[in-house]
């Protein structure tokens, strides 16, 4: 069905009216009547030794509930955080994995772990509290330059990771990349570092908790990505509450990014704290908090080396990555820099053989773990990176070398050298058309009218490729993944006929509540307005994975379809009854039953009544009611795949970069609501070129401690930092799941740094300007531009 | 924050009896500097004297030759001021660009100049127009205003009631915002007034400064050209994550072209 309300409509977002009239329901939002409210101590220091903490005087200052430390975890059995992914060593030992207290016990490591959890009546006689707690801190050096991390002498984190090192992982043959390597006719070596940066989303992390005694029941609103893992997680390794006695809530939340994905130490201590308190506990973090606490993402150190022939063909691909994980291995950390990183360095391109060696390094740092594209936007920057930088060394056209190395779109399904296995992609007709739209043929003289104006001007390229849409069970648990990854759907039809779409997804901002209803709207005809998307509590929805990995649409509206045929299903069977007809005559359509031939049928809500009221039903046949769940492990990940250009404008004088143009073509698959995609293209575009441009989380090398601690220092990409966007699209629909739909959450951010560092460098190689790292700065490109000059005049 | 008593007087008087009479009270105007520093608890004022009620203090008038601008008019008026726009767009211009529409509307013209952030835009306009700064208890030359970080010429209990600032003749203001906090990471306002050629620094030192060598050969010749090879000294300039001492210099050189070129437009 095609309406201007069905799959492929630019419907506006049902969720946007709460939204945007101050009516969202967050977590902060709670009304809790006796509630009590907690703040953290964190530790000012990147790393030290507790001596001792004294909470004597904070206990007796007024409204103070209750005052717990890690040692009162220690002595009621409290587990520890936990790492949900086992990366096995290129020896097929498990990673390193130390302990991960909920609050630090004898040791900090790194500014922000946990101290101490102070329970009072308002939030700032609990921060009064805090500020008289005593904590003799014996302060010891601290590991913080990710690049000496695994050198002898860094300060080790862990004694349970000597030097460091959680895992020194690879995938590929070394030898057979070697000997490509060797008959290589040009050799293309880069040596770059994807900056770490802060996840910074809008609402800052916030959890609250009420203790049922009557029934021993726990409930616990936390801005989570994905509650039934988060319940998961507490219950089976951290908290020990049986699962049935624990209930999750994930309400309106305000962006993520990744960064609720994760169990944190703060959600966890405010669930077993509301029993042991006896009254409601409520937490949100200060933004100084969500800086130095949320999970950070990306932070590589990366040499790379690619082999071509004398024609441009790529022989083979060698990188050798350190990734940090900071202080602790976050819930899916060890992942992110291996399956879901180095199993994307074919990127679009047929390269037979590669070689990845990723060692994990820990620091006295914030955790580290996934960020929007996770591991996919650190593989494309070194792809794209080391592959215009190549066109550039052989001077081929950058589009022209992309081009003569695509895999041609005869070869799908594509098996890489690195695990996956791509199942559908065009990739010239993407390039053709971005060179098109950003008018590629008339770039040089844009450029010699910059010149003019006194600007540099550049152009540069990405084609990514991603795998989303996590994920095959299967796969997953055979890479050591702790989870399933499928995803699960409800359709649940009230006697009246309006029906809720129960999903094990999560919306934290991507619209699910109208793309999913536009699913139904479509499959089954029902109005849009009287389609009801929940989501986000244990007790409501069906055990799901939540949302990330670009996952929602490809896996979680799809089980959203299976269920609907279902619903279908048993419709043709009551339907049948009702027109007295043969069930294998009844065909449905648009809302409608109909045999097949005839002008007889029922619409689909007298169907649903008669489910209900079944007083001329099938009753010996088919169960009343209709309430069909669903739950769909995908066949493969979907693989979008799309090309972006970034044309910029350098100011000389001061290092300024001015994005001029930026054209992105994507291939999604098929699209329910065009308008949600741009929203999300859009998104990911300006984080990508944060990072490029902006962004960057600096600690000081020495001491630790957080520069980069708030807005005031960390740069965050603006709406007026960016020209319109061009975006197109094209279509190669996913041949395995039944919309034919990919992922689009991630994509912008994963294309766009390599598209930015290219047309940088692109601009300031005519004035010897060699290699700029990320954020490309004012005073970052200023300084190259210098440092050039200078090697010039040397 | 910390527990503190409100008050909300109607007159300057009132608010200086106020401010004398307890131990620990602080002026708020907009409270854009004064309330997060309040809420990361760097503050412990007994009492908090909210200037917002004083009618006296706001607004914009001609005076003459001058532009009188009272303490607690807010940026956006300065930037929307029809006189100021006529008189001195340069300084119509700089109250635009501070900050965000947010800060624009509650931030004020005493609270930034009394603050003397070292990266704050005002505190350039003010030197290089040469204003005066007038209080409850007396007048204040720009020069000797600003002493140097977060430091001024204020006595305790003494607050900005207006600033004078002389029509100029010629005047620009060029900033170069520090990318993630947008305020100065360099801002240079050069302005040929009756007191001849001014340039003020700000965002690149502790505080506000002038540099004399561009002044003495914009005085003889108002053009960019005249100052193309002067170069300032990177000793002593603020270095940060977002701008080494070498690279301000260099920028306060930048922007003091354009702010010359600015001005002859
Ligand atoms: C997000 C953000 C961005 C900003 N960006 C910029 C920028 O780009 N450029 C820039 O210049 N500034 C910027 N500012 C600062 C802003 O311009 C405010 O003017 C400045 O913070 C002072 O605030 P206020 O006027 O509200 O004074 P308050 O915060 O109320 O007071 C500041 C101080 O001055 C004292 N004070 C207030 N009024 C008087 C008076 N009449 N006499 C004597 N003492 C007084 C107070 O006691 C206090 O110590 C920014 C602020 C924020 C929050």
């Amino acid at each position: 069905m095609t309406s201007a309300t069905g799959i492929g409509a630019r419907v506006l977002r049902t969720e946007d009216k709460r939204f945007l009239t101050g009516t969202g329901r967050y977590v902060d939002d709670l009304p809790l009547s006796r509630a009590t409210y907690a703040y953290f101590l964190r530790s000012p220091h990147a790393h030290a030794k507790i001596k001792s903490i004294d909470i004597s005087a904070a206990a007796k200052m007024p409204g103070v509930v209750n005052i717990f430390t890690g040692k009162d975890l220690v002595d009621a059995k409290v587990g520890g955080l936990i790492c949900g992914w086992v990366v096995k060593d290129k020896h097929g030992q498990p990673h390193k994995s130390p302990a991960h207290p909920v609050m630090a016990v004898d040791t900090v490591r790194y500014v922000g772990d946990t101290v101490a959890m102070i329970v009072a009546n308002s939030h700032d006689e609990a921060k009064d509290a805090a500020e008289a707690i005593k904590v003799d801190y014996d302060v010891k050096p601290a590991n913080v330059d990710l690049a000496k991390a695994l050198d002898k002498g860094a300060a080790e984190v862990h004694p349970e990771a000597p030097g460091n090192l959680v895992y020194d992982w690879e995938i590929g043959v070394k030898a057979d990349v070697d000997a490509a390597f060797a008959k290589a006719a040009h050799v293309t070596k880069l040596d770059l570092v994807n900056n770490r940066l802060i996840p910074n989303a809008m609402e800052p992390r916030a959890a609250a908790a009420d203790y049922d005694k009557g029934t021993g029941n726990y409930t616990l609103w936390s801005t989570s990505q994905n509650p039934h893992v988060l319940r998961l997680i507490l219950s089976a390794f951290v908290l020990g509450i049986p699962e049935h006695k624990l209930r999750v809530i994930a309400p309106d939340v305000g962006g993520g990014f990744g960064s609720k994905i994760f169990c944190y130490a703060d959600e966890t201590m405010v669930c077993w704290a509301a029993s042991r308190v006896g009254r409601p506990i409520k937490w949100t973090a200060e933004r100084s908090e969500s800086f130095q606490t949320d999970c950070h993402g990306r932070d590589h150190v990366t040499h790379a080396e690619l082999a071509l022939d004398k024609d441009g063909k790529f022989l083979a691909l060698k990188v050798e990555t350190i990734a940090n994980m900071g202080a602790y291995l976050s819930t899916f950390s060890t992942a992110v820099p291996t399956y879901l990183y180095a199993t994307l360095l074919a990127g679009q391109y047929t390269t037979p053989l590669i070689y990845a060696n990723v060692k994990a390094a820990l620091t006295h740092t914030a955790p580290v773990d996934a960020y929007r594209g996770a591991g996919r936007p650190e593989a494309t920057f070194v792809i794209e990176s080391i592959v215009s930088k190549a066109a550039a060394e052989m001077k081929i056209d950058a589009a022209e070398l992309r081009r003569k190395n695509f895999i041609p779109s005869t070869a799908f399904p594509y098996q890489t050298p690195v695990a996956l296995q791509y199942d559908s992609g065009n990739y010239p007709p993407i390039i053709d058309e971005a060179m098109k739209i950003a008018d590629y043929k008339g770039f040089e003289a844009r450029r010699a009218e910059a010149k003019s104006r006194g600007k540099l001007r550049g152009i540069g390229f990405s084609s990514y490729i991603e795998a989303c849409g996590l994920a095959p069970s299967q796969v997953i648990g055979q890479l050591g993944g702790g989870v399933g990854q499928w995803e699960s759907a409800q359709i649940k039809f009230n006697p009246t006929g309006n029906v809720q779409i129960l999903t094990g997804a999560h919306s934290h901002g991507q619209g699910h509540e109208t793309t999913f209803a536009q699913l139904i709207h479509d499959k089954l005809g029902v109005p849009m307005e009287q389609i009801e998307v929940v989501h986000g509590d244990t007790s409501t929805t069906p055990f799901g994975m939540g949302s990330y990995g670009s996952r929602s649409l490809a896996v979680g509206g799809s089980a959203i379809m299976k269920a609907a045929d279902k619903v279908i299903a048993k419709g043709k069977k009551i339907a049948a009854h009702l027109m007295e007809a043969s069930v294998a005559d009844v065909e449905f359509e648009n809302g409608v039953f109909k045999v097949a031939g005839t002008d007889k049928n029922v619409p689909l809500g007298q169907v649903i009544f008669a489910a209900y009221v079944p007083h001329n039903y099938p009753i010996t046949e088919v169960e009343p009611g209709m309430d069909e769940n669903a739950f769909y492990d995908p066949a493969n990940f979907v693989y979008p795949a799309g090309t972006q250009i970034c044309e910029l404008e350098i100011d000389p004088e001061t290092g300024t970069t001015e994005i001029v143009n930026f054209t992105a073509i994507d291939d999604f698959g098929n699209i329910i609501n065009p308008m949600i995609v741009e929203g999300q293209v859009h998104g990911g575009i300006v984080q990508g070129v944060g990072q490029a441009l902006m962004e960057g989380a600096v600690y000081d090398k020495s001491t630790g401690q957080l520069i980069s601690g708030s807005f005031m220092d960390y740069t965050m990409p603006r709406a007026d930092n960016f020209p319109s966007f061009k975006l197109g699209y094209k279509h190669t629909p996913c041949p395995h799941n039944p919309l034919g739909v990919k992922g689009c959450g991630e994509a912008g951010a994963i294309a766009s740094p390599a598209a930015v560092m290219n047309a940088i460098h692109n601009a300031l190689s005519p004035i010897g300007v060699k290699h700029v790292e990320m954020p490309a700065t004012p005073l970052n490109v200023w300084q190259s531009i210098q440092g050039a000059q200078r090697q010039a005049a040397e | 924050m910390y527990d503190f008593s409100y008050h909300r007087p109607k007159s300057v008087a009132d608010a200086v009896g106020l401010l004398k009479s307890k131990p620990e009270a602080r002026a708020m105007s907009g409270g854009m500097t004064l309330i997060p520093t309040l809420k990361q608890r760097l503050a412990r004022p007994s009492d908090v004297v909210d200037l917002g009620g004083v009618k006296e203090l706001a607004g914009i008038k001609v005076e003459g030759n001058n532009v009188v601008i009272g303490g607690m008019t807010r940026h956006a008026d300065v930037a929307s001021s029809a006189e100021v726009k006529a008189s001195i767009p340069a300084l119509a211009y700089l109250a635009g660009h501070i900050g965000d529409p947010q800060v624009r509307n509650r931030g004020t013209m005493g609270g930034s100049v009394a603050n003397n952030d070292p990266a704050a835009d005002y505190p350039g306009a003010v030197v290089a127009l040469n204003a005066t700064v007038t209080t409850n208890t007396g007048k204040h030359a720009a020069d000797s205003f600003f002493k140097g970080l977060f430091e001024t010429a204020l006595a305790d209990g003494e607050l900005i009631t207006s600033i004078s600032f002389p029509k100029a003749e010629k005047a620009a203001y060029m900033k170069f915002p520090n990318p993630a906090s947008r305020y100065a990471m360099v801002g240079v306002f050069v302005a040929k007034t009756a007191s001849g050629v001014r340039v003020a620094v700000t965002g690149a030192g502790a505080c506000v400064f002038r540099v004399k060598a561009m002044e003495d050969a914009l005085a003889k010749n108002f053009t960019s050209a005249a100052i193309k090879d002067i170069k300032i000294p990177a000793d002593g300039l603020n270095s940060d994550i977002h701008g080494s001492a070498e690279y301000r210099a260099h920028l306060v050189g930048v922007m003091a072209r354009r702010a010359v070129d600015a001005a002859n437009k």
